[in-house]
């Protein structure tokens, strides 16, 4: 394998599971809803998801069991913000401290266990191309399923109804339940999802990047992944492409690192926060563009008059 | 049609008998009895707070009555939410639009169409029927670049598509130019005559004699009167309305303007806001004792003009903003109201005062930093004067008839046209030398809004420089000495009210001014 193939290789493992948190949260933001606890859900996908394939020895039994520790996490945090009408970022703040603790609890006894890795598809022949083969065939099957999100959710909210629906409802709760449509219900949906793919990103963490558990192995990829969609301006196209630009900075970091070149670490790993500073920068001075997209009562609960 | 009317006698297409509705204590309908008919346009009278809106909420299906019944064609009936209103064929154009603005003209009505009428080419369906109705609409077009006539359309165009029988316009005319109620006028003639029936709200009366047929007069949720509005006179019916004759508000003319007290010139502002509207070239000087009333449609620029001159929209420009002889354009909120000025936004609740803030501490909010009372309400350290603010607080209760629950009431308890009384009071109390009042009567009834009225005038003919920012021309014509018009960010030339009709306000509204070299105003 050559050098560029490698560097290649670990950008998109370092971004995939940016991609498959972010693509979650960004159905959950243009419902409206604002959910800061994907850090928490991800960390819980993880450790959920190396136990049942550690136990089961099936990695596919573990990809499951993250999806559904992430969707309990994120109807945990649906239930409080949606139904009880709590302070979505204080609760999103809260479902993050306890998916650290909660999953550092479970995960004391998995701790320098060996796991289960998650096999790579590999199509005979195509997969064997030169240069292009491993890395366009060859990759672990969770990567395609994110980029498949991707154009599924994009296709979704462009397209189709449901997705007009998801946008209306994120646009204006008020206007949207006036014409009858069950915001809570749609926002319970979303932030369902959004667990789902965050268990994913989790599964992926602990099944295919290391395969296995380390305490608070999520090293605030679910912050970068919040960044990343309010640096995509609530667009799957820009937000895939945002990921393995993350992605790839993060991997520059290491290689920076390793290399022993003159660049503080801790330069390189703010860096995607920075840019999404400077996003924000420029959203708020050419915001027609991306305004249209912004949803318009995001974080703000929804009490339904009597 | 003859037939028609020959069966109407009988079965009318909607009727309500012994309607009632209560919430709590309060009647807000009360032993209503109405019939609407087909091919007629029947109004739909009283002043806010009459009970229209419920009584209409309750035939849309939004509200259920406490009692009574009500007979579609004939048949008595439930109408347990709106969507089964629709399907009755009932459709409502609502005052205050659920539009969507960041999505799209066929966006926005796909999603207030049941499943069947959503089949098929909607774009081109929306875009034959709005040009086959004279209400023209692109499509694709996004709602926030939308006029507020143009989203009209929008409301009026999906409830057509349900090919309703019967139509209840919520004050359609509040927000249009006259010629754009002109327009809307004939699609209404056009939707009776194809026999639609039409129920008309308003309390704009030359415009009820214009259209309707029948007329139905609520006053505090009680039915006064049936009558037909070709008989009577606008005096009558808002007699009718009131329960007394309207007080006339009275304007002397005015002879005795002094020096400029308000300036702009050459103004050029773009908005923070991402759907806000670019000020261009803006000239108007307002002199003492001088009412300039700024007309134009909603959402043309006027929030903005008002943000400038309040000093709460940072002004970048290098334009010169004269405020009492002294240029003013670094200073914020609170210096340009110690130079002498007073500001009166248009929303009350959340800009003009706070919700859940009791009244004395609404007019600390404003007057904190003024230095025209006789002692500082704020103290710094020594604290706050609370008895000079219940004593101001009782006065302008007194002076400006604010009616409240307790004295001391949160802000919110106070109904729309008592804490515009207060607001405006608030502002007034102080005798401000200059005063710019965004939409002072906006959905106030009529006694509140002759009184607040009466009392601009009377502050301007004691030497302030007033600014009156308006969207309602009668309101306009009872106060102006002079009339600019604002369109799409900019403003024409003042004139004197008396040279000016309303076709020619309405000419301007439409952006007749907008091509000529802007002249400086007044």
């Amino acid at each position: 394998m050559s050098a560029y193939e490698a560097i290649i290789l670990t950008i998109i493992t370092a971004s995939t599971p940016l991609l498959l948190a972010a693509i979650g949260e960004l159905v959950v933001e243009r419902s409206g809803v604002l959910n800061l606890g994907i850090e928490g859900m991800m960390v819980m996908g993880a450790v959920c998801g190396f136990a049942a394939a550690h136990v089961s020895g099936s990695a596919w039994l573990g990809v499951l069991a993250a999806i559904m520790g992430g969707v309990a996490m994120s109807l945990l945090f649906g239930f409080l913000t949606q139904t009880l009408i709590t302070n979505q970022v204080a609760t999103g703040l809260a479902i993050t401290l306890l998916g650290l603790g909660l999953s550092g609890l479970i995960g004391s006894d998995f701790v320098g266990l060996p796991g289960v890795k998650l096999a790579n598809v590999s199509i005979p022949w195509l997969s064997e191309l030169p240069y292009v083969g491993r890395l366009v065939f060859g990759q672990d099957p969770l990567v395609y399923v994110s980029i498949g999100l991707t154009v599924a959710v994009a296709y979704l909210l462009k397209y189709t109804r449901w997705g007009l629906i998801i946008r209306a409802v994120g646009q204006s709760h008020t206007s949207a339940h006036a014409l009858g449509y069950r915001v809570i219900a749609v926002r319970y949906a979303c932030i369902a999802f959004g667990g789902a793919t965050s268990g994913l990103a989790g599964a992926y963490l602990s099944l295919v990047y290391t395969p296995q558990w380390i305490e608070n192995m999520t090293a605030g990829r679910g912050w970068i992944a919040l960044a990343l969609v309010v640096f995509s301006t609530w667009l799957p196209g820009r937000l895939a492409a945002g990921a393995y630009l993350f992605g790839g900075v993060w991997i520059l970091g290491l290689y920076a690192q390793a290399m022993g070149l003159g660049i503080p670490s801790q330069l390189l790993s703010s860096l995607p926060y920075v840019a999404t500073i400077l996003a924000l920068v420029v959203i708020s001075t050419n915001r027609r563009l991306s305004v249209i997209n912004t949803p318009a009562s995001l974080g703000q609960g929804f009490v339904p008059d009597r | 049609m003859q037939n028609n009317s020959n069966n109407c006698l009988h079965t009318p297409l909607l009727r309500v008998t012994k309607l009632t509705k209560k919430f709590g204590d309060f009647v807000a309908n009360d032993d209503l009895c109405l019939s609407i008919e087909t091919g007629k346009v029947h109004a739909l009278l009283g002043e806010n707070g009459a009970g229209k809106s419920t009584l209409v909420k309750m035939m849309y299906g939004a509200l259920q009555p406490t009692s009574g019944t009500i007979e579609w064609q004939g048949q008595t009936i439930t109408v347990a939410n709106p969507a089964h209103a629709r399907d009755l064929g009932i459709g409502m154009v609502f005052q205050h639009f659920s539009l969507f603005e960041a999505l799209t003209v066929v966006e926005n009505i796909s999603l207030a169409l049941p499943p069947q009428l959503r089949q098929g080419n909607l774009s081109q369906r929306i875009a034959s029927l709005s040009n086959e109705y004279g209400l023209p609409l692109n499509p694709e077009a996004l709602v926030a670049d939308l006029s507020v006539g143009e989203r009209q359309r929008i409301e009026i165009v999906r409830c057509l598509l349900q090919q309703p029988k019967l139509l209840i316009m919520d004050e359609p005319t509040a927000v249009l130019t006259p010629q754009e109620a002109q327009a809307l006028f004939a699609t209404l003639r056009r939707l009776v005559a194809e026999g639609c029936a039409v129920l008309y709200i308003s309390h704009r009366l030359e415009e009820v004699k214009q259209i309707c047929h029948d007329a139905t007069i609520l006053r505090h949720g009680q039915l006064v009167a049936k009558v037909d509005p070709q008989v009577e006179t606008a005096a009558t019916l808002a007699q009718l309305m009131v329960g007394s004759s309207v007080h006339q508000v009275n304007r002397q003319a005015n002879n005795d303007v002094g020096p400029v007290l308000l300036g702009l010139t050459h103004l050029n502002h773009r908005s923070s806001t991402p759907f806000g509207v670019e000020l261009l070239d803006i000239n108007l000087s307002v002199k003492a004792g001088e009412i300039l009333a700024i007309a134009g449609v909603a959402g043309n620029g006027q929030s903005e003009l008002f943000g400038v001159i309040s000093g709460e929209e940072g002004d970048r420009s290098d334009c010169s903003m004269v405020l009492m002889e002294q240029v003013c354009n670094g200073l914020n909120i609170n210096q340009r109201r110690q130079l002498g000025a007073a500001f009166v936004p248009e929303e009350r609740m959340g800009h003009g005062a706070v919700e859940h803030l009791c009244l004395t501490d609404n007019i600390l909010l404003s007057r904190h930093a003024c230095n025209d009372t006789p002692s500082p309400l704020n103290r710094g350290l020594m604290g706050i004067d609370r008895a000079q603010l219940a004593t101001l607080n009782s006065t302008i209760g007194r002076d400006y008839d604010v009616r409240k629950g307790h004295e001391d009431a949160q802000a919110g308890s106070l109904s729309g046209g008592n804490l515009q009384k207060f607001v405006v009071g608030r502002e007034l109390n102080r005798k401000p030398k200059v005063l710019v009042i965004n939409q002072p009567t906006w959905g106030v009834d009529a006694g509140a809004a002759a009184l607040i009225r009466q009392a601009v005038i009377d502050l301007s003919r004691q030497g302030s420089a007033i600014l009156v920012i308006s969207q309602d021309l009668d309101e306009i014509f009872e106060l102006a000495d002079t009339i600019a018009v604002i369109s799409r960010g900019q403003l024409s030339a003042g004139y004197a009210a008396s040279q000016l009709s309303r076709e020619d306000i309405g000419l301007m509204m439409a952006g007749s001014h907008e091509q000529n070299s802007v002249e400086v105003g007044a």
